[in-house]
Protein backbone atom coordinates (compact mmCIF):
# COMPACT_ATOMS: atom_id res chain seq x y z
CA UNK A 1 0.00 0.00 0.00
CA UNK A 2 1.37 3.42 -0.97
CA UNK A 3 2.03 5.72 1.99
CA UNK A 4 -0.11 8.48 0.51
CA UNK A 5 -3.07 6.12 0.57
CA UNK A 6 -2.31 5.21 4.19
CA UNK A 7 -2.34 8.90 5.08
CA UNK A 8 -5.72 9.26 3.42
CA UNK A 9 -7.24 6.26 5.23
CA UNK A 10 -5.98 7.62 8.55
CA UNK A 11 -6.94 11.21 7.72
CA UNK A 12 -3.36 11.90 8.75
CA UNK A 13 -1.04 14.77 8.06
CA UNK A 14 2.47 14.05 6.84
CA UNK A 15 4.68 15.93 9.27
CA UNK A 16 8.09 14.95 7.91
CA UNK A 17 9.51 13.93 4.54
CA UNK A 18 6.31 14.37 2.50
CA UNK A 19 8.43 13.91 -0.63
CA UNK A 20 8.70 10.24 0.34
CA UNK A 21 4.96 9.65 0.40
CA UNK A 22 5.07 7.38 -2.65
CA UNK A 23 6.92 4.55 -0.87
CA UNK A 24 5.32 1.12 -0.84
CA UNK A 25 4.46 -0.30 2.59
CA UNK A 26 4.03 -4.09 2.84
CA UNK A 27 2.72 -4.50 6.37
CA UNK A 28 2.18 -2.72 9.68
CA UNK A 29 2.83 -3.22 13.36
CA UNK A 30 1.25 -1.39 16.29
CA UNK A 31 3.37 -1.12 19.42
CA UNK A 32 4.53 1.09 22.23
CA UNK A 33 7.27 -1.30 23.31
CA UNK A 34 10.37 -0.75 21.22
CA UNK A 35 11.98 -4.11 21.89
CA UNK A 36 8.76 -5.82 20.80
CA UNK A 37 9.12 -3.88 17.54
CA UNK A 38 12.71 -5.07 17.23
CA UNK A 39 11.67 -8.64 17.99
CA UNK A 40 8.66 -8.98 15.71
CA UNK A 41 9.34 -6.47 12.92
CA UNK A 42 9.46 -7.19 9.23
CA UNK A 43 11.20 -4.96 6.70
CA UNK A 44 9.26 -2.42 4.60
CA UNK A 45 6.66 -2.00 7.28
CA UNK A 46 4.81 0.81 8.99
CA UNK A 47 5.00 1.41 12.74
CA UNK A 48 1.86 2.66 14.47
CA UNK A 49 2.78 4.07 17.89
CA UNK A 50 2.02 6.72 20.47
CA UNK A 51 5.68 7.26 21.40
CA UNK A 52 7.41 10.24 19.84
CA UNK A 53 10.97 10.30 21.21
CA UNK A 54 14.00 10.27 18.88
CA UNK A 55 14.91 6.69 19.76
CA UNK A 56 11.67 5.59 18.08
CA UNK A 57 13.23 6.80 14.82
CA UNK A 58 16.45 4.90 15.63
CA UNK A 59 14.40 1.78 16.35
CA UNK A 60 12.60 2.17 13.04
CA UNK A 61 15.83 2.64 11.14
CA UNK A 62 17.39 -0.43 12.67
CA UNK A 63 14.31 -2.60 12.14
CA UNK A 64 13.93 -1.52 8.51
CA UNK A 65 10.63 0.24 9.21
CA UNK A 66 9.88 2.68 6.40
CA UNK A 67 7.41 5.05 8.03
CA UNK A 68 5.87 5.89 11.41
CA UNK A 69 2.34 6.95 12.30
CA UNK A 70 1.81 8.77 15.59
CA UNK A 71 -1.68 8.19 16.97
CA UNK A 72 -3.89 10.40 19.17
CA UNK A 73 -2.54 13.52 17.48
CA UNK A 74 0.82 13.09 19.16
CA UNK A 75 3.36 15.49 17.73
CA UNK A 76 7.05 14.70 18.03
CA UNK A 77 9.49 17.41 19.07
CA UNK A 78 12.00 19.02 16.76
CA UNK A 79 14.77 16.59 17.64
CA UNK A 80 12.67 13.63 16.51
CA UNK A 81 11.65 15.36 13.29
CA UNK A 82 15.25 16.37 12.53
CA UNK A 83 16.39 12.78 12.98
CA UNK A 84 13.58 11.46 10.79
CA UNK A 85 14.58 13.96 8.12
CA UNK A 86 18.18 12.80 8.30
CA UNK A 87 17.08 9.19 7.95
CA UNK A 88 14.48 10.07 5.29
CA UNK A 89 11.72 8.37 7.26
CA UNK A 90 8.32 9.97 6.59
CA UNK A 91 6.23 10.68 9.70
CA UNK A 92 2.44 10.79 9.90
CA UNK A 93 0.17 12.09 12.62
CA UNK A 94 -3.44 10.93 13.01
CA UNK A 95 -6.11 11.77 15.57
CA UNK A 96 -7.33 8.14 15.66
CA UNK A 97 -6.30 5.89 18.54
CA UNK A 98 -4.00 2.93 17.92
CA UNK A 99 -6.89 0.45 17.72
CA UNK A 100 -8.87 2.44 15.19
CA UNK A 101 -5.85 3.38 13.08
CA UNK A 102 -4.81 -0.28 12.90
CA UNK A 103 -8.36 -1.42 12.16
CA UNK A 104 -8.83 1.07 9.36
CA UNK A 105 -5.63 0.00 7.62
CA UNK A 106 -6.31 -3.71 8.14
CA UNK A 107 -9.80 -3.34 6.69
CA UNK A 108 -8.32 -1.73 3.59
CA UNK A 109 -5.99 -4.69 3.10
CA UNK A 110 -2.71 -3.80 4.84
CA UNK A 111 -1.62 -6.99 6.66
CA UNK A 112 0.07 -7.25 10.05
CA UNK A 113 3.84 -7.71 10.25
CA UNK A 114 3.56 -11.36 11.17
CA UNK A 115 0.67 -12.27 8.83
CA UNK A 116 1.57 -14.50 5.95
CA UNK B 1 29.90 -14.35 0.22
CA UNK B 2 33.38 -12.79 0.33
CA UNK B 3 33.76 -9.43 2.05
CA UNK B 4 35.29 -6.44 0.34
CA UNK B 5 38.16 -6.83 2.79
CA UNK B 6 40.15 -9.75 4.17
CA UNK B 7 41.48 -7.89 7.20
CA UNK B 8 39.82 -7.70 10.57
CA UNK B 9 38.14 -4.35 11.04
CA UNK B 10 37.76 -3.07 14.57
CA UNK B 11 35.78 -0.35 16.19
CA UNK B 12 35.10 0.79 19.72
CA UNK B 13 32.62 3.02 21.50
CA UNK B 14 32.24 4.51 24.95
CA UNK B 15 28.65 4.32 26.12
CA UNK B 16 27.31 6.40 28.98
CA UNK B 17 24.48 5.26 31.22
CA UNK B 18 21.31 7.35 31.22
CA UNK B 19 22.09 9.05 27.95
CA UNK B 20 19.24 8.18 25.56
CA UNK B 21 20.34 10.90 23.13
CA UNK B 22 23.22 8.82 21.81
CA UNK B 23 21.28 5.52 21.71
CA UNK B 24 21.89 3.84 18.39
CA UNK B 25 25.17 5.51 17.51
CA UNK B 26 27.27 2.39 17.92
CA UNK B 27 24.79 0.15 16.11
CA UNK B 28 24.41 2.80 13.41
CA UNK B 29 28.13 2.93 12.79
CA UNK B 30 28.41 -0.85 12.77
CA UNK B 31 25.58 -0.98 10.27
CA UNK B 32 27.32 1.51 7.97
CA UNK B 33 30.64 -0.34 8.20
CA UNK B 34 29.02 -3.67 7.38
CA UNK B 35 27.14 -2.11 4.48
CA UNK B 36 30.39 -0.70 3.06
CA UNK B 37 31.94 -4.16 3.35
CA UNK B 38 29.12 -5.68 1.35
CA UNK B 39 27.74 -7.93 4.07
CA UNK B 40 24.29 -9.41 3.35
CA UNK B 41 21.42 -7.18 4.44
CA UNK B 42 19.85 -9.80 6.71
CA UNK B 43 23.07 -10.23 8.69
CA UNK B 44 23.49 -6.47 8.98
CA UNK B 45 19.98 -6.15 10.35
CA UNK B 46 20.55 -8.88 12.92
CA UNK B 47 23.86 -7.33 14.03
CA UNK B 48 22.33 -3.87 14.27
CA UNK B 49 19.33 -5.06 16.30
CA UNK B 50 21.48 -7.04 18.73
CA UNK B 51 23.90 -4.12 19.17
CA UNK B 52 21.10 -1.60 19.61
CA UNK B 53 19.43 -3.70 22.33
CA UNK B 54 22.79 -3.94 24.10
CA UNK B 55 23.29 -0.17 23.87
CA UNK B 56 19.84 0.44 25.33
CA UNK B 57 20.52 -1.91 28.25
CA UNK B 58 23.70 -0.01 29.05
CA UNK B 59 21.82 3.29 28.95
CA UNK B 60 19.09 1.96 31.24
CA UNK B 61 20.99 -0.17 33.72
CA UNK B 62 24.70 0.62 33.71
CA UNK B 63 26.91 3.58 34.53
CA UNK B 64 29.12 3.22 31.48
CA UNK B 65 30.37 0.66 29.01
CA UNK B 66 32.86 -0.07 26.30
CA UNK B 67 31.49 -1.55 23.10
CA UNK B 68 33.94 -3.27 20.78
CA UNK B 69 33.36 -4.86 17.43
CA UNK B 70 35.58 -7.00 15.27
CA UNK B 71 34.63 -7.81 11.72
CA UNK B 72 36.62 -10.67 10.23
CA UNK B 73 36.24 -12.46 6.92
CA UNK B 74 33.78 -15.00 8.31
CA UNK B 75 32.27 -13.47 11.44
CA UNK B 76 31.27 -10.37 13.34
CA UNK B 77 32.08 -10.26 17.04
CA UNK B 78 30.46 -7.66 19.28
CA UNK B 79 31.46 -7.25 22.90
CA UNK B 80 29.90 -4.93 25.48
CA UNK B 81 31.63 -4.59 28.84
CA UNK B 82 29.70 -2.46 31.28
CA UNK B 83 30.33 -1.06 34.72
CA UNK B 84 27.06 -1.36 36.52
CA UNK B 85 25.01 -3.26 39.06
CA UNK B 86 25.46 -6.61 37.33
CA UNK B 87 22.77 -9.28 37.03
CA UNK B 88 22.06 -11.56 39.95
CA UNK B 89 20.12 -14.25 38.13
CA UNK B 90 21.10 -14.45 34.47
CA UNK B 91 18.73 -17.30 33.69
CA UNK B 92 15.82 -15.20 34.90
CA UNK B 93 17.04 -12.10 33.04
CA UNK B 94 17.18 -14.13 29.81
CA UNK B 95 13.50 -15.06 30.06
CA UNK B 96 11.16 -13.30 27.66
CA UNK B 97 9.08 -10.78 29.56
CA UNK B 98 11.30 -10.52 32.63
CA UNK B 99 12.17 -6.90 33.31
CA UNK B 100 13.12 -4.72 36.23
CA UNK B 101 12.88 -1.54 34.16
CA UNK B 102 11.48 1.38 36.19
CA UNK B 103 8.38 3.31 35.18
CA UNK B 104 10.22 6.18 33.41
CA UNK B 105 11.92 3.62 31.18
CA UNK B 106 8.60 1.93 30.34
CA UNK B 107 7.13 5.29 29.44
CA UNK B 108 9.89 5.60 26.85
CA UNK B 109 8.94 2.28 25.31
CA UNK B 110 11.54 -0.01 26.88
CA UNK B 111 11.16 -2.67 29.54
CA UNK B 112 9.27 -5.42 27.73
CA UNK B 113 11.88 -7.94 28.82
CA UNK B 114 12.67 -8.77 25.20
CA UNK B 115 16.14 -7.25 24.77
CA UNK B 116 18.37 -10.07 25.95
CA UNK B 117 16.24 -12.78 24.25
CA UNK B 118 16.38 -10.75 21.05
CA UNK B 119 20.17 -10.38 21.25
CA UNK B 120 20.41 -14.14 21.61
CA UNK B 121 17.94 -14.76 18.79
CA UNK B 122 19.90 -12.56 16.40
CA UNK B 123 23.36 -13.95 17.12
CA UNK B 124 24.89 -17.32 16.28
CA UNK B 125 26.82 -17.37 19.54
CA UNK B 126 25.72 -15.51 22.63
CA UNK B 127 27.53 -15.27 25.93
CA UNK B 128 26.73 -13.24 29.01
CA UNK B 129 28.72 -12.96 32.20
CA UNK B 130 27.99 -10.79 35.16
CA UNK B 131 29.40 -9.94 38.55
CA UNK B 132 26.96 -8.29 40.93
CA UNK B 133 28.25 -4.86 41.94
CA UNK B 134 30.82 -4.77 39.12
CA UNK B 135 29.19 -5.18 35.75
CA UNK B 136 28.04 -7.29 32.88
CA UNK B 137 29.78 -8.44 29.72
CA UNK B 138 27.83 -9.58 26.68
CA UNK B 139 29.57 -11.14 23.70
CA UNK B 140 27.82 -11.99 20.46
CA UNK B 141 29.12 -13.60 17.30
CA UNK B 142 27.34 -13.59 13.97
CA UNK B 143 28.69 -15.83 11.26
CA UNK B 144 29.15 -14.50 7.75
CA UNK B 145 28.43 -17.46 5.50
N1 LIG C 1 23.66 -4.51 31.40
C1 LIG C 1 22.83 -4.84 32.40
N2 LIG C 1 23.14 -4.55 33.69
C2 LIG C 1 22.31 -4.86 34.71
N3 LIG C 1 21.13 -5.49 34.53
C3 LIG C 1 20.77 -5.82 33.28
C4 LIG C 1 21.58 -5.51 32.15
N4 LIG C 1 20.97 -5.96 31.05
C5 LIG C 1 19.83 -6.52 31.45
N5 LIG C 1 19.69 -6.46 32.79
C6 LIG C 1 18.57 -7.01 33.60
O1 LIG C 1 17.93 -8.02 32.85
C7 LIG C 1 16.54 -7.68 32.64
C8 LIG C 1 16.10 -8.16 31.27
O2 LIG C 1 16.81 -7.45 30.26
P1 LIG C 1 16.18 -7.32 28.80
O3 LIG C 1 17.06 -6.47 27.96
O4 LIG C 1 15.85 -8.68 28.29
O5 LIG C 1 14.78 -6.60 29.07
P2 LIG C 1 14.48 -5.09 29.48
O6 LIG C 1 15.69 -4.25 29.23
O7 LIG C 1 13.95 -5.10 30.87
O8 LIG C 1 13.34 -4.70 28.48
P3 LIG C 1 13.50 -4.50 26.88
O9 LIG C 1 14.87 -4.93 26.51
O10 LIG C 1 12.44 -5.36 26.29
O11 LIG C 1 13.26 -3.05 26.64
C9 LIG C 1 16.49 -6.19 32.85
O12 LIG C 1 15.21 -5.73 33.21
C10 LIG C 1 17.52 -5.98 33.96
O13 LIG C 1 16.97 -6.34 35.20
MG1 LIG D 1 16.69 -4.40 27.34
Amino acid sequence: MILKEIAKILEASIIANPENSEIDIHSACSADMMSAVLYYHTPNSLLITSLTQPHVIRTAEIAGIKSIVFVLDKKPDKETIDLAQKKKIPLLSTSFCMYTASGRLFKEGLPGCLDK
Amino acid sequence: MPLNSDKTIEGSFQLVGGNFATAGEASGELKRTLTDLGVAEEIIRRAAIATFEAEINVIIYAAAARLLYFIGPSSIRIRIEDMGPGIENIEQAMQEGYSTAPEWVREMGWGAGMGLPNMKKNSDEFNIESVVGEGTTVEMVLNIP
